[in-house]
């Protein structure tokens, strides 16, 4: 059982050093962030998906702003600018959408409440 | 009295849901986002369609009038319906028409100003749709007012039309 | 033309059919006799027979192009190919409402004739409770949706349908759907009767039982048949967006799945009763629900049908009518079974499947808070905002980690109470788990601490299930396949996304296009007409690092009515992966824009939910309920 526990921590250690080239690196975020906003002249498809005129021109701008170092946030806080906040797919955490994402986990809390009222203690019976 | 309380609260909620789905069935569906308080024009390095070269984008807008920001392409075919509706409005003297070359071949975009006329003082040649994007827009035509203090006042989405024209007709006033 | 007279007063004479069926059945009820008065079935049938008839003369009409009629002249077009003319009846708003009124003449006919040990007024009232439904679904067709308006002159020819809805499996798709979809009415229906009847007891739970199974495989095939669809033909080789029109199939499902789990608590014990109506009702309201978002017009989606807000206002106006009505009988009725008998030990069977509610109930909340929150912002502060996958994965992915655990211990666990057997062992297992799956998905992704985990927790549930199948345990088969089903299910989908590769070129016809892992040949283009559409077929040979090679062969396709062009990826699946490539235009040359894409283990994916409803499909025809 030690012994597990020994690998165990040693894997922990490991844990959170993945080893991409920058390259890739960039790429990477390029797809995530072209998979993160909407085409707005096609029919529910990303930017990453789509062939279209304005698909290709936003795929532009998103690479000349990787470049130029500015980060994930900065870019989608651009488009916003420019397009609203429909064109990210992404809803953002803002005096608009607490109840969006705070609500889904409230009823998760209520529900284990529910739950544990349900439940007898351990040596009650 | 709990489940009297808890019928009520339902009861309130249910209320609540009906008329937000009621109202939400009038409000429109088409996607036009909307122009808060007056945007300035973008600023950005935009390439001049004639002599090539890439100038500050506020230099298209140097002079203190109206301008008519019209995004065009010779592949566009509503664009070619709207035409002649611009080049009407381009004799008007209180205002100036910009025009964006949306993703086209220079060849062809000046075969079709040769061919249709010219009703554009300047254009801005945006062959990778970066300078529309710059606008907010995302398709062609689209046109934008710009007033004198170079904000944008007023957005069209798709070609202009007689009923259009009157609008700018009233604003540019 | 007479097609169509028939079609309309088949529907006016169901309706008429659905009034008698009222007042006898309420006659019936405060009558003393011990049967059900047979007549009640026979009408019924009556019903099921017109509304049949109704269908079937619209099927004729579209088969004839009967262009006189306008919703042939909407959604067809003479030379679609017939399979499609058929189809193309359920694939538009009027005709799919018929599909509706099918299913639900359909279910509460065979409930009727399935349930005769059933106590007589519960009966009578479940058939009363459904005619309102019905009644609802007649008024909705017969004033808003009519299949049968007469178009007058005839018009030569149609406005055709929308060539990528003709798809073999869009076409079952339907069907299938609301089998499951439009069938969680006869559970509505048949709760109310119960708790009417204060009979919502063990034996309503084994009998109630079989049609939940029922309506549960149906849906989970039909959304299956949904995902298959647009991964075939919507071209960019996703299988499923978080679209509003797939998310309102989904929340019926995690309801009826949450209710499944209580009925078989149910079964052996008398709790959770009022949980289980509540369900009930919430079930079939989602599915309102749903018809009420898709066909009103107030999302935005890729699916929506036609949008008419008088429909909206009327789908609207009804569901509140539904769900008011079904509060208020429970409200009324419901008694509050014993106290007592309403506490679980911790450990036991019963507390596993509460918390497989309340995971459900989570993801429930998270499904339609993010459907419907964009709609009440909208209307409350004028801002649109988007809700897309991401929202989606953050608030499920790292719930589903708890979910698979309680998934592989909660079926070890006995009625009552219980103990866990081995625990060092299970640990054990778990952290060996863990290390592996570390050591397998290390470069290839990089959230690492959440997917490891993750994996690790489906890893988990997969062998447990899979022991369980070997030891041969056959008390619980169908749960047993049906987890394991589910484990197969996530671990595809997580290795799926880990591994999928794609590369995007443009590419002209002899070129070579060499990349890091294998080199794609665009050999030659043909062209091809068939009745409605002219295609352009690209040969490509794709080669690989081991200098295998496969052929795929995309095409774009011109249709004719309504002039649409289409892309039709080419797709080779193996057990191991699918070989996906896709072929677009690009403007104003030569030249192709590809998209090869190789997707690791995609058809087990569709594999692990055949299993999911293999679970299903035993448990329907397993004769005792399970130890």
């Amino acid at each position: 059982m030690k012994n597990f526990l020994k690998i165990f921590m040693v894997v922990i250690l490991y844990i959170g050093f993945s080893d991409l080239k920058s390259d890739e690196k960039n790429n990477e975020l390029k797809n995530k962030i072209l998979k993160n906003i909407r085409c707005l002249i096609c029919q529910g498809q990303s930017v990453y998906d789509s062939e279209s005129e304005f698909a290709h021109s936003i795929k532009l701008i998103v690479d000349r702003k990787i470049n130029e170092g500015l980060k994930e946030e900065r870019i989608y806080q651009f488009l916003r600018e420019k397009y609203g906040d429909w064109v990210i797919y992404e809803p953002q955490f803002n005096k608009n959408t607490y109840v969006l994402w705070i609500l889904p986990l409230l009823f998760f809390i209520v529900g284990g409440a529910i739950i544990k009222k349900q439940i007898l203690k351990k040596n009650e019976k | 009295m709990k489940n009297k309380f808890s019928l009520f609260v339902i009861i309130i909620f249910l209320s609540f849901c009906f008329v937000i789905f009621y109202k939400g069935l009038d409000n429109s569906n088409i996607y036009a986002p909307k122009i808060e308080a007056k945007k300035s024009i973008p600023i950005f390095k935009a390439k001049d369609f004639d002599s090539n070269v890439y100038i500050d984008s506020e230099n298209f807008f140097k002079e203190d009038i109206f301008y008519i920001v019209n995004i065009w392409a010779s592949w566009c075919v509503p664009c070619q319906t709207e035409h002649p509706l611009l080049m009407e409005l381009s004799k008007n003297k209180l205002i100036k028409i910009i025009g964006i070359n949306y993703r086209d071949n220079l060849k062809n975009a000046k075969k079709f100003i040769d061919e249709f006329g010219n009703p554009y003082s300047q254009i801005i040649f945006d062959s990778d749709g970066t300078a529309s994007v710059e606008f907010g827009a995302y398709g062609v035509p689209e046109t934008f007012i710009v007033d004198r203090n170079n904000k944008i006042i007023k957005r069209f989405i798709g070609p202009i039309n007689k009923k259009i024209i009157k609008e700018i007709k009233l604003i540019i006033k | 033309m007479l097609a169509n007279q028939i079609g309309y007063y088949s529907l006016i004479l169901g309706l008429l059919l659905s009034v008698l069926l009222c007042g006898i059945s309420i006659k019936d009820i405060n009558n003393n006799s011990k049967q059900v008065n047979q007549n009640l079935l026979f009408l019924s049938f009556l019903q099921l027979t017109f509304v049949i008839v109704s269908f079937l003369s619209l099927i004729l009409s579209f088969i004839k192009s009967d262009f006189s009629n306008e919703t042939v002249f909407n959604n067809s077009h003479t030379t679609k190919p017939l399979f499609y003319k058929i189809s193309g009846t359920w694939g538009n708003h009027e005709g799919s409402l018929l599909l509706w009124l099918l299913v639900l003449t359909l279910f509460i006919f065979l409930f009727l004739i399935k349930s005769r040990e059933q106590p007589k007024k519960y009966r009578i009232l479940t058939l009363l409770f459904h005619q309102i439904i019905i009644i609802g679904f007649f008024l909705f067709v017969l004033m808003t949706s009519n299949p049968f308006n007469y178009l007058f002159p005839t018009p030569p020819e149609g406005l055709g349908l929308n060539p990528i809805l003709q798809d073999p499996v869009l076409a079952i798709h339907p069907p299938i759907l609301y089998l499951g979809y439009v069938g969680t009415s006869i559970i509505f229906s048949s709760s109310l009767a119960a708790v009417t009847q204060n009979y919502v007891s063990k034996e309503w739970a084994q009998h109630i039982k079989k049609w939940i199974l029922v309506s549960w495989i149906f849906l989970t095939i039909g959304i299956m048949l949904g995902s298959i669809w647009a991964y075939y033909e919507l071209g960019w080789g996703g299988f499923w967006f978080w679209d509003p029109v797939e998310n309102v199939s989904l929340m019926p499902w995690l309801t009826l799945t949450a209710l499944l789990h209580c009925i078989i608590v149910l079964e052996r014990r008398v709790t959770l009763t009022s949980w289980v109506v509540i369900l009930s009702i919430t079930t079939f309201t989602l599915s309102m629900c749903g018809t009420f978002l898709v066909r009103s017009g107030i999302l935005n989606s890729v699916h929506t049908f036609a949008n008419d807000p008088t429909r909206g206002i009327f789908i609207l106006i009804f569901l509140f009518i539904l769900i008011v009505l079904s509060l208020g009988i429970f409200f009324l009725f419901h008694k509050e079974s014993n106290k007592k008998s309403n506490n679980f030990f911790w450990l036991s069977r019963e507390t596993s499947i509460l918390i497989n509610n309340w995971f459900m109930m989570y993801f429930l909340s998270v499904v339609l808070i993010g459907t419907v929150y964009p709609i009440f912002l909208d209307v409350i502060s004028s801002e649109k905002i988007s809700v897309g996958p991401p929202f989606y994965q953050k608030l499920i992915v790292p719930f589903l980690i708890p979910f698979l655990f309680f998934m592989s211990l909660g079926p070890r666990l006995k009625w009552i109470k219980s103990r866990i057997e081995n625990k060092n062992s299970l640990i054990i297992t778990f952290i060996i788990l863990v290390i592996l799956t570390f050591f397998v998905i290390r470069n290839l992704t990089t959230d690492l601490l959440l997917y490891t985990v993750l994996v690790s927790a489906a890893f988990f549930l997969f062998f447990t299930t899979l022991k369980e199948l070997f030891v041969k345990k056959f008390n619980n088969i169908s749960q047993t396949v049906a987890h394991f089903g589910f484990s197969l299910l996530i671990l595809s989908i997580l290795f799926n996304s880990f591994l999928s590769s794609e590369v995007i070129t443009n590419i002209r016809v002899g070129e070579k296009y060499s990349y890091s892992e294998g080199e794609i040949f665009f050999k030659k283009i043909e062209e091809k007409k068939e009745s409605n559409f002219n295609s352009i077929i690209a040969y490509f040979e794709i080669k690989d690092v081991n200098e295998k090679t496969v052929e795929l062969k995309p095409e774009i396709r011109v249709y004719n009515q309504p002039v649409t062009i289409t892309s039709e990826a080419d797709i080779k699946t193996t057990f191991l992966e699918d070989k996906f490539l896709v072929m677009n235009l690009v403007k104003g040359n030569e030249y192709f824009n590809i998209r090869y894409q190789v997707k690791p283990y995609m058809i087990w994916i569709w594999i692990s939910v055949l299993l999911l409803s293999l679970g299903g499909l035993m448990s329907l025809f397993t004769k005792r309920y399970e130890k």
